[in-house]
């Protein structure tokens, strides 16, 4: 099979929405037709924003491509674009070949309906002709594994039957040109890992897959290409592992961004001259520095204890590092330049903050959003799974799971005792 | 949508690049670009589409009275229920005249066309809003959608026309060879219903309260429409005006094929027919030239 036959190209493809001035769009009739009349000759205002902006790159024949980029880069409307939801506004698309999208698992199922009514609909929707499904009805159903439950309607279903069983329909279509968005965030791991599996047989038949993830690990380990979308621009495109670097890179940069220092609290006789981490961006897992510095703004002497805050973007306090713990203190007298080293836990990934304090009985200084730091979004587990998986919880654990261990403890894979 | 298909393009057996320069490109099987303005109706991707088609109509059919008591009873007790009311209120209280038939069996009949093309009317006009989640999400030609309303109201009527046959029966009303123009009269009733539907849908995407007027509108058809009396009880200099409701013609015309009532002038049937048509295809080109914003307004 020939890899030099283009798949699809895209030239110059752009794709503006008209956002109406303030809060104001007319959505009823009555308010369009006052609007009609009041300026009859008005162009509807506004402004325009480009979900998409002059995107061209062509995709050959059995490339798995991961479309990767931060939300509102335009990942969704290229796939739309690309699969005729939606039109563009310029710029063009030729497909050389059948296109399935699969934007959402389970489009079009209905709870009242069973399984086996179920496929046939949500198969034609997705473009089977009846044969088509007739033949792979069995197929289906035992990839899903949902045998039993063919003549209850899918209301009744657990969540993972009915993911599965949707999966399962999708799986078998077999378009040239598949298109797949974040279908991988649902359903069980072990699902998953045999829709992946399945993907991967796809794309060996010379089949063509455009995958969109947030899941970096996702993307690196199934695509061989990728396209980093930046703001409805192409910043990168090519060997999925290049692309990947380039995003990781532009995550840090856009992160590194100035803290807005704010108004300090405390009686201020000590100060933190500078709170930072070494990097602004990290792997889950990997070491944080913090280096931080302490100057006397006026008379003081003793020790105060430094204490860090560590706080998501959700506002919730992730870890509370205070020197005290580890035996450090600052010395009004003889300051120094410190380093705290952050071994654990593993943080999600996401953006953090740190709030840093010198204390004694009462704050001497509070040094609020000191640093900024990005966690990156790929998962330190060894199987890519989906969003759901890890969505839960403050931190990241670093587990793993036996079968047959003893249940006493001493089993040899289980971690070292807690170091005392 | 705008797309442009090409038909048996040779995009796959396209032979292999020689001496790693890339392959001269093919023709495309299909080319995405902007359009405006009004689109063809594509006749030929519809006919692609026909399981889809099919399988949404089902669907609707079986939906309809899953999880109700009584079921597919309703099909047949709505229009009696309905025949009941305007037999008690126009025949019995109104005495209007019903051209010596039972005026339970003279309204039966018209509510039974009536309901047919109210039936498709209001279900095409909501197709869009009630599949958004599938309009935004996958590509399939989105006249599928409306058009495959049609279906329901067609198993409705024939499932009706038994019942008024057994009632045809039971007041021995004899049947006249009218009554094999019924079908043309059916299918110009739907194709009426089905084009103003797809215009309301179209609207309806973007304008939400096109689904709070109809049903006022759809209501002051009907009383417009010879339904639940005849056109006899309008009076002579009126006649012409309200022949200009093209429902009318059809409804009377269906009225005569299945109780034999006196047949409606020909120029209201013709005039009746060439609305209909009319109102298809121009509800069609309505739909499809709104139909590429339909993703981005739902």
């Amino acid at each position: 099979m020939s890899s030099s036959e283009i798949a699809l190209s895209v030239r110059g493809l752009a794709k503006s929405y008209r956002i109406a001035e303030g809060r104001r769009r007319t959505t009823t009739l009555g308010e369009a037709l006052v609007g009609r009349l009041r300026r009859p000759f008005a162009r509807a205002r506004g402004e325009t924003f480009w979900a998409l902006d002059d995107v061209s790159f062509d995709v050959r024949r059995g490339d798995v491509v991961g479309i990767i980029g931060r939300n509102g880069a335009g990942k969704s409307t290229l796939l739309k674009i690309i699969s005729r939801i939606t039109e563009p506004t310029r710029g063009e698309v030729a497909l050389y070949g059948r296109v399935g999208s699969l934007l959402e698992v389970g489009t079009g199922f209905h709870a009242e309906l069973t399984g086996r009514e179920n496929i046939y609909l949500n198969g034609s929707i997705l473009g089977m002709r009846r044969a088509e499904i007739v033949r792979r009805f069995d197929e289906i159903v035992a990839f899903a594994g949902v045998e039993r439950f063919l003549d209850t309607p899918v209301k009744h279903y657990s969540s993972g039957m009915y993911v599965r069983l949707a999966f399962a329909v999708a799986a078998h279509l077999e378009p040239e040109i598949l298109i797949i968005d974040e279908v991988l965030a649902v359903g069980d791991t072990g699902f998953q890992k045999r829709c992946l599996a399945k993907m991967g047989e796809v794309a060996q038949q010379g089949r063509t897959i455009l995958f969109v993830s947030h899941q970096l690990s996702a993307v690196a380990g199934l695509c061989n290409k990728s396209i980093f979308l930046e703001a409805g621009k192409l910043r990168s495109t090519g060997p999925v592992h290049e692309v990947i670097h380039d995003y990781v890179e532009s995550l840090s940069r856009q992160e590194g961004e100035s803290p807005h220092k704010v108004r300090r609290a405390g009686s201020g006789e000590l100060r933190f001259a500078a709170a930072a981490t070494d990097k602004q961006a990290y792997k889950p897992g990997e070491l944080i520095h913090l280096d931080f510095e302490v100057t006397r703004a006026r008379s003081f002497h003793g020790k105060v204890a430094a204490s860090f805050l560590v706080v998501s973007e959700r506002e919730e306090t992730v870890l509370h590092l205070d020197g005290r713990l580890v035996g450090h203190w600052v010395d009004a007298d003889r300051l120094r330049p410190a380093r705290m080293t952050i071994r654990g836990p593993w943080l999600k990934p996401g953006r953090y903050r740190v709030d840093a304090y010198l204390t004694t009985h009462a704050i001497i200084d509070k040094y609020e959003a000191a640093a900024f730091f990005t966690v990156l979004p790929i998962l330190p587990y060894p199987y890519p799974t989906n969003d759901e998986a890890g969505m839960y919880g403050t931190v990241l654990a670093d587990f793993e799971v036996n079968e047959g261990a003893p249940c006493n403890g001493t089993s040899q894979t289980s971690r070292e005792a807690i170091a005392p | 949508m705008s797309v442009e298909s090409v038909e048996d393009a040779p995009a796959l057996s396209t032979p292999a690049a020689v001496g790693g320069a890339p392959a001269p490109a093919p023709r495309p099987w299909l080319v995405i670009r902007p359009r405006s303005g009004w689109a063809a109706l594509d006749l030929r991707e519809l006919w692609r589409y026909r399981d889809l088609l099919l399988t949404l109509a089902a669907r609707d059919v079986k939906l309809r009275y899953r999880q109700t008591l009584l079921g597919a009873a309703w099909v047949v007790l709505q229009p009696l229920l309905g025949a009941g009311i305007f037999a008690f209120v126009f025949g019995l209280v109104a005495k209007l005249p019903s051209e010596g038939l039972p005026y339970f069996v003279f309204a039966y009949a018209g509510l039974t066309a009536w309901t047919a093309f109210q039936t498709t009317f209001a279900k095409a006009s909501g197709c869009l809003l009630q599949n958004a989640n599938l309009v935004s999400k996958v590509y399939f030609p989105r006249l599928v959608l409306p058009l495959s309303t049609a279906f329901g109201a067609a198993l409705d009527f024939v499932i009706a026309l038994a019942v008024l046959a057994g009632m045809l029966a039971a007041f021995r009303v004899p049947l006249t060879p009218a009554v094999l123009l019924l079908p043309v009269w059916f299918v110009l009733l739907m194709l009426a219903a089905l084009g103003l539907g797809l215009a309301a849908a179209a609207l309806s995407a973007r304008y939400r309260d096109v689904q709070y007027i109809l049903p006022v509108l759809l209501q002051l058809a009907m009383y417009a429409s010879p339904v639940a009396y005849g056109v006899e009880v309008v009076p002579e200099a009126w006649r012409t005006l309200y022949q200009l409701n093209p429902l009318a013609g059809l409804l009377e015309a269906c009225r005569w094929s299945l109780l034999g009532t006196s047949a409606p002038p020909a120029f209201a049937v013709a005039y009746s027919a060439a609305v209909a048509g009319i109102t298809f295809v121009g509800g069609a080109l309505v739909f499809r030239r709104a139909e590429r914003r339909f993703a981005d307004v739902l």
